[in-house]
C-alpha cells in the first residue's frame, strides 16, 4: 500500500473515529453522572440532523451565506436537541432514579423506537433517505491517490473541537466541577449544596447536544440522512464507550476511534486475507474484536479503579 | 291486504333482481415498498397498478368493479412474508401484482405457490424467481436480469471501457447482478479489478472506496438499489474517484436524480423493454397517470406494475373470480398487446423481452442513451 492511499484510509477513520467518539461521550456523560444507560441516545442524534434539516428548508429562500445558514442550523439542531434531552431527563430518568437501572434502559430504548417511527412517520416522506445540504465549501487537494476536502477538513476539526472543548467544560470549569462532584459521589455533592436536578439536566442538555452535532457532522459527511441512521450509531457509539470504560471520558474517545479503525481495518484485511469474504463484515469483526476485548477486560480499556469517573 | 303484500313482495323481488344486475366486486392485490428507502418506486408501482384499476372500474363493458388491496413489503423479506401471507390467505383476493425488490419476491414465492394465488412480479429481475422454481402460480412481465447485464456488459466494452471494479450489495439481488456482470464482462473482453460485498443498510463506503481508488478502475459498476448508490456515488466524489458509475435498473428511479443533484450527472442504467416513452402505449400511459394528479412519478417499474394489472383483470373477465381458472389464463398469455409491447410468456411464465434500454443520467433527467450528448459526443461519461 502506497504512503497516499494509507494517508486516505487514515483520514477516513479519523473522520468516522470523531462522530464515533462524540457518540460515545454522550454515553459516558449519562453513566458517569446517574449510572444510567440512555438508549435513545442515537435517536436523538436523527432528531438533531432531521431538525437541522427542517431549519434549513425553513430558511433557504432567506439567506443566501451558506455560512449563516450553517450557523442558524447548528443552532436550532443543538437547541432542539438539548431541551429534548432536558425534557427526557426530567420527566423519564429523575423519577426512575430509585427504579432498577433495567427500568430506565427498556424505557428509553422505547423512547427511541418512539422517537424513529415518529419521524418515519410525520415527517414529509420519511421514510425515504434524504439528500442534506451541501453547506461547507468542497474545494480540496489532491496528493497523489490522497484526496483532502475541505468539507472533510472543516468537519474533522470541528470534531476534534468540540471533543477538547467538552473536555475542558468538565475539567476547568465550575459547571464541570459539579457534574465531577455529583459523578463521584451525588450525595456528598448534595450535602456540599450542589443542586442535583440542575447538574442532571445539565448534562443530558451538553449530551443530547453533542448528539445533534454528531447527526449534523454525519450529514454533512454524507450528504443524506435517514431515519434509521441513529440506530447502529447509537450500537456503536454505546459499544464504544463501553469498551473504553463506561464512565470514563478518555475511553469513550479512545473506544470511538479503536472502533473506526476496526472497521477500517476489516474492510481492507477481510477481503485481501480471505478473498471469498466480502467487505460487508467489516462490522463482525470489529464487534468480534470488541467482545474479545470485553472478555479480556471486563471493566473496559481505561477502567474506573486507575481513573476518575467522567 | 292481499294486494299490498303481493306490491311489496314485488318490490322486493325488483329491488333484487337490480342489486344482481350490479357489477360484483372483485378484489386484486398490490404488494411493493411502500416505505423505506426504495419506497419511491414501491409507490409509483401501486399508483400505476391503481391506475389500472381506477381505468378498468369506468370501462361500461367491464363485467366485474375492482378492489385494490395494496400491502407494504418494505423491501424486506420477512415482512414481505408476512404480508403476502395475509394477502394470500384472504380468499376474496383472486391475484396479485407483487414485488419489486428481488429479495422479497424470491422469499414469497412459495407462500403463492402453498395457497395457489396467482401472481405477476412486475419489478423484481432476479431470474430465480421463475427460473428458479416449477410454480405455474409466479408470472413475471418485466425481464431478468441475465438480458440486463448482457447489455450492460456489451455496451460499455463496446465504447473502449476495459477495468472494472464491482461493488453489490449482499442481498440475493445484488449477489445476482454480480455474478451475471461478471460473467458476461469476461466474455465481452473487460477487466474485472476487485469485487466488494457491502450491506444494504451501510452508510460508510469510504474505506471500500479507498481499496477502488488504488486499483484504478475505469467504469465502477453497482449492483444495488437507489438508496446505498446515492451514497457510493457521493463518497466517490469526496474520494475524487473519476470512474464511470455505472448502475443496474435498480437506480433507474427519479429518487436517484433528486438525492444526488448534479452528481448525478453521467451514472448509467439499464431497464428491460423499448424505452416506454417511445411507445405509443407508454405516452397515453404517462397522459393518463397524470390526469389522475397522483403526488408520485410512477417511477420506472410503473409501466409494468399497469401491464401486471390489466393482464390479471383481463384473466378476470375472461375466466370469472377464480383463483385457478385465472392462473391458467395467465399461464396462456401470448402475444399479448400492452403498453410495454407485445408479452409472452415462456415456459417458465417469464416474460420474453427482447431489448433492453439505456439510460444516462443527463441535466438532472434519465435519458435514453441513443438520444443523449453522450451518444453524440458532446459529453464524455466520468467527467
Amino acid at each position: 500500500m502506497s504512503f497516499d492511499i494509507f494517508l486516505q484510509y487514515l483520514l477516513n477513520g479519523l473522520m468516522l473515529g470523531v462522530i464515533y467518539a462524540i457518540v460515545a461521550v454522550g454515553f459516558t456523560l449519562y453513566f458517569g453522572v446517574l449510572d444510567v444507560i440512555k438508549f435513545s441516545h442515537g435517536d436523538i442524534l436523527m432528531v438533531g440532523a432531521f431538525a437541522g434539516l427542517t431549519a434549513y428548508i425553513g430558511i433557504a429562500g432567506t439567506f443566501d451565506s451558506p455560512w449563516l445558514q450553517l450557523l442558524i442550523l447548528v443552532l436550532i439542531s443543538v437547541s432542539v436537541a438539548a431541551f429534548l434531552g432536558a425534557l427526557i431527563a426530567r420527566y423519564l430518568i429523575l423519577p426512575l432514579q430509585k427504579a432498577p437501572p433495567i427500568n430506565t434502559l427498556l424505557v428509553t430504548l422505547m423512547l427511541g423506537l418512539a422517537l424513529r417511527e415518529a419521524v418515519r412517520l410525520f415527517y414529509p416522506n420519511g421514510s425515504n433517505p434524504k439528500p442534506f445540504p451541501r453547506l461547507l465549501p468542497t474545494d480540496g487537494i489532491a496528493l497523489g491517490e490522497f484526496t483532502l476536502r475541505s468539507d472533510s477538513l472543516i468537519l474533522l476539526l470541528t470534531g476534534i473541537i468540540c471533543i477538547v472543548a467538552v473536555q475542558r467544560l468538565i475539567t476547568r470549569s465550575k459547571i464541570g466541577l459539579a457534574i465531577r462532584a455529583v459523578a463521584q459521589d451525588s450525595e456528598t455533592a448534595r450535602i456540599m449544596g450542589i443542586n442535583f436536578r440542575q447538574i442532571v439536566l445539565i448534562t443530558f442538555m451538553l449530551g443530547s447536544a453533542l448528539a445533534a452535532l454528531a447527526g449534523l457532522m454525519n450529514g454533512l459527511y454524507y450528504n443524506e440522512v435517514n431515519f434509521s441512521m441513529g440506530l447502529l450509531l447509537g450500537v456503536i457509539g454505546f459499544s464504544a464507550a463501553v469498551v473504553g470504560g463506561l464512565g470514563n471520558f478518555y475511553g469513550a474517545i479512545v473506544g470511538g476511534f479503536l472502533f473506526a479503525a476496526l472497521q477500517t481495518i476489516g474492510a481492507v484485511l477481510l477481503p485481501a486475507i480471505f478473498p471469498d469474504v466480502p467487505s460487508a463484515y467489516k462490522d463482525v469483526f470489529a464487534f468480534t474484536v470488541i467482545i474479545i476485548i470485553m472478555g479480556l477486560k471486563p471493566t473496559g480499556l481505561i477502567s474506573e479503579k486507575s481513573s476518575e469517573r467522567v | 291486504m292481499k294486494s299490498i303484500v303481493s306490491a311489496l313482495v314485488l318490490a322486493f323481488c325488483s329491488s333484487l333482481s337490480l342489486s344482481a344486475s350490479a357489477k360484483d366486486t372483485v378484489k386484486i392485490a398490490y404488494i411493493g415498498p411502500l416505505t423505506g428507502g426504495v419506497s419511491a418506486n414501491g409507490i409509483g408501482g401501486r399508483n400505476s397498478a391503481d391506475l389500472a384499476v381506477r381505468l378498468r372500474n369506468q370501462d361500461p363493458n367491464a363485467k366485474y368493479k375492482y378492489e385494490l388491496v395494496s400491502a407494504d413489503d418494505e423491501c424486506k423479506p420477512n415482512v414481505g412474508v408476512q404480508v403476502a401471507t395475509k394477502i394470500a390467505a384472504d380468499n376474496s383476493i383472486i391475484a396479485g401484482v407483487t414485488h419489486y425488490c428481488s429479495a422479497v419476491a424470491m422469499s414469497t414465492v412459495d407462500v403463492y405457490h402453498k395457497f395457489g394465488l396467482p401472481v405477476m412480479v412486475w419489478g423484481a429481475v432476479l431470474p430465480e424467481i421463475t427460473y428458479g422454481n416449477d410454480y405455474k402460480e409466479i408470472h413475471r412481465v418485466n425481464g431478468t436480469m441475465i438480458n440486463q447485464n448482457e447489455v450492460a456488459a456489451k455496451f460499455l466494452t463496446g465504447l473502449g471501457y476495459k477495468k472494472w471494479v464491482i461493488i453489490h450489495d449482499t442481498t440475493d439481488y445484488g449477489k445476482g447482478h454480480n455474478k451475471y456482470f461478471t460473467q458476461y464482462l469476461t466474455k465481452n473482453g473487460g477487466q474485472i479489478l476487485g469485487t466488494f460485498g457491502v450491506t444494504a443498510d451501510q452508510q460508510d463506503f469510504t474505506a471500500e472506496l479507498t481499496k477502488i481508488k488504488d486499483l484504478k478502475p475505469e467504469v465502477v459498476y453497482f449492483g444495488g438499489l437507489t438508496p446505498i448508490g446515492i451514497r457510493i456515488r457521493t463518497q466517490m466524489d469526496r474520494l475524487g474517484i473519476k470512474a464511470v458509475f455505472e448502475g443496474t435498473s435498480g437506480i433507474k428511479s427519479d429518487a436517484y436524480i433528486e438525492g444526488l443533484g448534479k452528481l448525478s450527472e453521467g451514472s448509467l442504467s439499464f431497464i428491460e423493454g423499448a424505452p416506454w416513452e417511445k411507445l405509443p402505449g407508454g405516452l397515453e400511459f404517462t397522459a393518463k397517470y397524470n390526469q389522475q394528479k397522483y403526488p408520485d412519478a410512477p417511477e420506472a417499474y410503473g409501466p409494468f406494475a399497469y401491464t401486471a394489472a390489466n393482464l390479471i383483470m383481463d384473466a378476470i373477465e375472461k375466466a370469472g373470480p377464480n383463483r385457478k381458472k385465472v392462473m391458467d389464463v395467465l399461464n396462456k398469455t401470448n402475444n399479448v398487446d400492452t403498453i410495454i409491447g407485445k408479452v409472452s410468456f415462456d415456459d417458465r411464465r417469464q416474460n420474453i423481452v427482447p431489448l433492453i434500454s439505456k439510460y444516462v443520467a443527463q441535466d438532472g433527467k434519465w435519458v435514453v442513451w441513443e438520444d443523449s450528448l453522450y451518444a453524440k459526443k458532446q459529453r464524455k461519461l466520468g467527467q
